[in-house]
C-alpha cells in the first residue's frame, strides 16, 4: 500500500480498471498461485469441493448479473442451469468436441432464459418471479418427461471431458478445466459490467422508468441480461454435466434455484466478489453440517436419519438470519473489516 | 364422460383447498404487499400439529381443531413478528427470499418431528359415499366444499362489514392514508399472517382427511400461485374462484393429456402452463387492480 489513505483517480480510465491498485493486483495474484498449488497438497476430497465451487461460482455469479445487476428476479436458474446440462451431454454423446459442446449447451440456456424472459418486458418483480417460477417448474416436467432427450428418470450417464485428446477424467484434471471457466466467467461478467450493457442493467435496476427515458431499450436489454444470464449457467450446467458424469432431473429442481438465489444474497446482491462468497458459504455449508453431524453422532446416534431435514433447516435459518441481519451480505462485511484494518490502529 | 366428470368433482375439492390457500395468500399480499412462499408448509404444520394431537396424544377430533386453530394464531404472529418485520422496506426479492426460508425451516421442522412417512388420519366422517346426480361422493369431499364456502362467507362479510377488516382494506389501499388515521399498521400486519395461518391450517386439515399427509405438502403452496394470479393478486373473490378453476383444470387437463397423449403426470404442470398464458395475456388476473403507471 502507497501512502495514500484511499484511492484517487486522476483518469476515468483508472476508475474504471478492474483492479485499482498494486497491492490488490498482488493479493490476487498471490490467490490464484495458491489456488494452482492447491490440488497438489490437498486431498481428493477437498479438491473434489473446491471443483463444486467453481461450478457454484459460475452459476451465481450469473444469477448475479440478472438478479443482482438488472434486478430481474429469476427463480428458475435453476431450470436454466439443467437446459444447459443435458444439451451439453447430447452433444457430447452425438460426437461434438467437448468445447463447442460446451458453447452450444450455453446456447441452448441462453434461448430457453430469452424464452421465459419475453414476459420480463411487462412484468416486474413478484410477477416476475411467478413467470420464471413457471418456467422452472414447467422445464422440470420436460426434463422428467422428455426421455429421448434427458433419459427421464433413469438419468443420462455422460463421459468425462475431452480436448483435443486429453481427457480430464480425475479430480485434479477437471480442478484446473473448472478454474479456467470459473476465471474467464468471472472476468467476462465485470468486464460486462463495465460496459454499456452493464450500465444499462444497473440503471434498469435502480428505476426502469428513468432508464427508459435515458435511452435504454428497457425490452431489449432485460432480454439480453436473461440471455447472458442463462448462457453463463447454461455453460456451468453443462461442466456440472462433466463432472458429475450423471444427470438426472431431480438435481435441477426448485432447490437448485433457490440455493443459487441464496448465495448471492449471502454474499451480497449486486457485487461479483459477493456472489462468489455466497457461492462458497453455500457449497461448503451442507459439507461443514455432515462433518459436524459425523462427530456428534457418538452422542446423538440417531442424528444421521434427519441430516437432510437438518441440512434443510439450517439453510433455511442461515438465510433468514442473513436477511434480518445482515442484508448486505458477506462481501460488506469484508468491506468493513478492510475499512477497519486500512487505519488500523487509528480507526475512528 | 362420467370418468371427466369424476375429474371435475375431485377438482372442485382440490380446488377448494386451494381456494382456502389462496385465501391466506391473498390476505398477507392484500395487507402488507408480501408474497408468502411459506403458505404451502403453513397448510402442512397446521395438518401435521392436527394429526399429533388427535393421533399421539389422543384428543378428540373437534378439542384437537380447535387447539391446532389456536397454534396456528401463534404460528402467524410468531412468522410475522420474528421474520417479516425487520424486513418491511426492504426489496421485493429479499422479502420472497425470507419466506422461501422459513419454508425450509419449517418443512426441516416438521420431518425432524415426524419424519417423512405418509401419515393418515383417524376417520372423522363415515365413508359410505353419498350419491349426487348419479355420482358416489365422499362425504368428506362435501365437507371440505362447504367448509371452504363457509369460510369464505365469513371473510367476506368480515372484511365488508367489521371494523377491523375495514381497517385492513384502507391499510391495504394506501398505508399512509391508513395511518394517519389512526389504524394501527403493525396490528393490522399481525392479524393479516393469523388469518393466513388459520386458513392455511383449516386447509391442511381437510386434506388430511382427504389424502393423509406427508412432508411434501408443501408443494400446494406452488400450486396456489396460478390460483392467486387468474384470480387477480388481491382480489378474495379472485382467490375462490381462482383456486376452484384451477382444480378443475389441472385435474380435467391431467385427463386428458392421459387420454390423448398417453402422458403422466401433466397435473404437476398443467396450472403452470396456464399461469404463463395468464400472465403473458391479463398479468393482473380476472379481479385483480390493475397498477397503471404514468410518467
Amino acid at each position: 500500500m502507497r501512502g495514500k489513505c484511499g484511492l484517487f483517480f486522476e483518469s476515468y480510465r483508472a476508475e474504471a480498471a478492474v483492479f485499482q491498485s498494486g497491492f490488490q493486483k498482488t493479493c490476487l495474484g498471490l490467490f490464484v498461485a495458491a489456488l494452482l498449488l492447491s490440488p497438489w497438497v490437498l486431498d481428493s476430497y477437498a479438491v473434489s469441493m473446491l471443483n463444486l465451487i467453481c461450478i457454484a461460482v459460475i452459476g451465481a455469479v450469473s444469477l448475479s448479473l440478472l438478479t443482482g445487476v438488472c434486478g430481474q428476479i429469476s427463480l428458475g436458474h435453476g431450470a436454466f442451469l439443467g437446459v444447459g446440462a443435458y444439451a451439453a451431454a447430447q452433444a457430447t454423446m452425438h460426437g461434438v468436441p467437448f468445447l463447442a459442446a460446451l458453447l452450444l449447451g450455453g446456447f441452448s440456456a441462453a434461448l430457453a432464459g430469452m424464452v421465459f424472459g419475453v414476459p420480463s418486458l411487462r412484468l416486474k418483480g413478484i410477477y416476475l418471479a411467478i413467470a420464471t417460477l413457471a418456467a422452472q417448474l414447467i422445464l422440470e416436467y420436460v426434463f422428467l418427461h422428455w426421455e429421448s432427450a434427458t433419459g427421464g428418470s433413469r438419468g443420462l450417464i455422460v463421459d468425462a471431458p475431452q480436448i483435443l485428446g486429453f481427457s480430464f477424467n480425475n479430480e485434479r484434471r477437471m480442478f484446473y478445466l473448472l478454474l479456467v471457466a470459473a476465471a474467464l466467467s468471472l472476468l467476462m461478467v465485470t468486464n460486462v459490467l463495465r460496459t454499456r450493457h452493464g450500465r444499462a442493467f444497473v440503471s434498469i435496476r435502480d428505476f426502469y422508468l428513468s432508464a427508459e427515458i435515458a435511452g435504454v431499450n428497457l425490452f431489449a436489454y432485460k432480454l439480453a441480461a436473461f440471455g447472458l444470464s442463462s448462457f453463463l449457467a447454461g455453460v456451468a450446467g453443462g461442466l456440472w454435466a462433466h463432472y458429475t458424469l450423471f444427470l438426472s432431473a431431480e438435481q435441477f429442481g426448485i432447490s437448485l434455484s433457490i440455493s443459487y438465489l441464496a448465495m448471492i444474497i449471502i454474499g451480497g446482491l449486486g457485487s461479483i466478489t459477493g456472489s462468489v462468497m455466497g457461492a462458497v458459504f453455500m457449497t461448503l455449508l451442507p459439507e461443514v453440517l455432515n462433518g459436524l453431524s459425523g462427530s456428534i453422532s457418538s452422542v446423538l446416534p440417531d442424528i444421521s436419519q434427519h441430516i437432510n431435514a437438518l441440512r434443510e433447516g439450517v439453510f433455511g435459518l442461515v438465510l433468514m438470519l442473513f436477511l434480518i441481519f445482515e442484508p448486505e451480505g458477506l462481501a460488506n462485511r469484508w468491506r468493513l473489516i478492510k475499512a477497519y484494518w486500512k487505519l488500523y490502529p487509528f480507526a475512528h | 364422460m362420467e370418468y371427466y366428470l369424476q375429474l371435475f368433482i375431485n377438482g372442485l375439492v382440490v380446488g377448494s383447498i386451494y381456494s382456502l390457500v389462496a385465501l391466506g395468500f391473498v390476505v398477507i399480499y392484500k395487507a402488507t404487499k408480501v408474497v408468502n412462499f411459506a403458505q404451502g408448509e403453513m397448510v402442512m404444520v397446521g395438518a401435521y400439529v392436527c394429526f399429533g394431537l388427535t393421533v399421539q396424544l389422543h384428543v378428540p377430533f373437534i378439542w384437537a381443531f380447535l387447539m391446532t386453530l389456536g397454534f396456528s394464531v401463534l404460528l402467524g404472529l410468531a412468522v410475522e413478528r420474528l421474520a417479516l418485520r425487520p424486513l418491511i422496506g426492504e426489496a421485493h426479492i429479499c422479502v420472497i427470499m425470507v419466506t422461501i426460508g422459513l419454508s425450509s425451516v419449517l418443512k426441516s421442522v416438521v420431518q425432524l418431528i415426524w419424519g417423512t412417512q405418509i401419515k393418515v388420519y383417524p376417520e372423522v366422517l363415515p365413508t359410505t359415499p353419498i350419491i349426487i346426480a348419479g355420482m358416489p361422493v365422499a362425504p368428506v369431499y362435501i365437507a371440505a366444499f362447504a367448509l371452504s364456502g363457509v369460510l369464505f362467507a365469513v371473510f367476506t362479510v368480515f372484511f365488508k362489514y367489521s371494523r377491523m377488516g375495514i381497517a385492513m382494506r384502507a391499510t391495504a389501499h394506501d398505508q399512509q392514508a391508513a395511518q394517519s388515521m389512526g389504524i394501527g399498521i403493525r396490528g393490522i400486519f399481525a392479524l393479516s399472517w393469523c388469518i393466513a395461518s388459520v386458513v392455511s391450517t383449516v386447509g391442511g386439515v381437510i386434506l388430511g382427511n382427504i389424502n393423509g399427509i406427508n412432508s411434501h405438502l408443501g408443494v400446494l403452496g406452488l400450486k396456489v400461485f396460478p390460483a392467486v394470479i387468474l384470480g387477480g393478486l388481491d382480489s378474495l373473490l379472485g382467490a375462490a374462484l381462482g383456486g376452484l378453476i384451477i382444480g378443475v383444470l389441472e385435474n380435467v387437463c391431467d385427463g386428458l393429456a392421459k387420454d390423448l397423449f398417453d402422458l403422466g403426470g401433466f397435473r404437476e404442470v398443467a396450472a403452470f402452463v396456464v399461469l404463463v398464458a395468464i400472465l403473458m395475456i391479463k398479468p393482473y388476473g380476472l379481479f385483480g387492480t390493475e397498477e397503471i403507471e404514468r410518467v
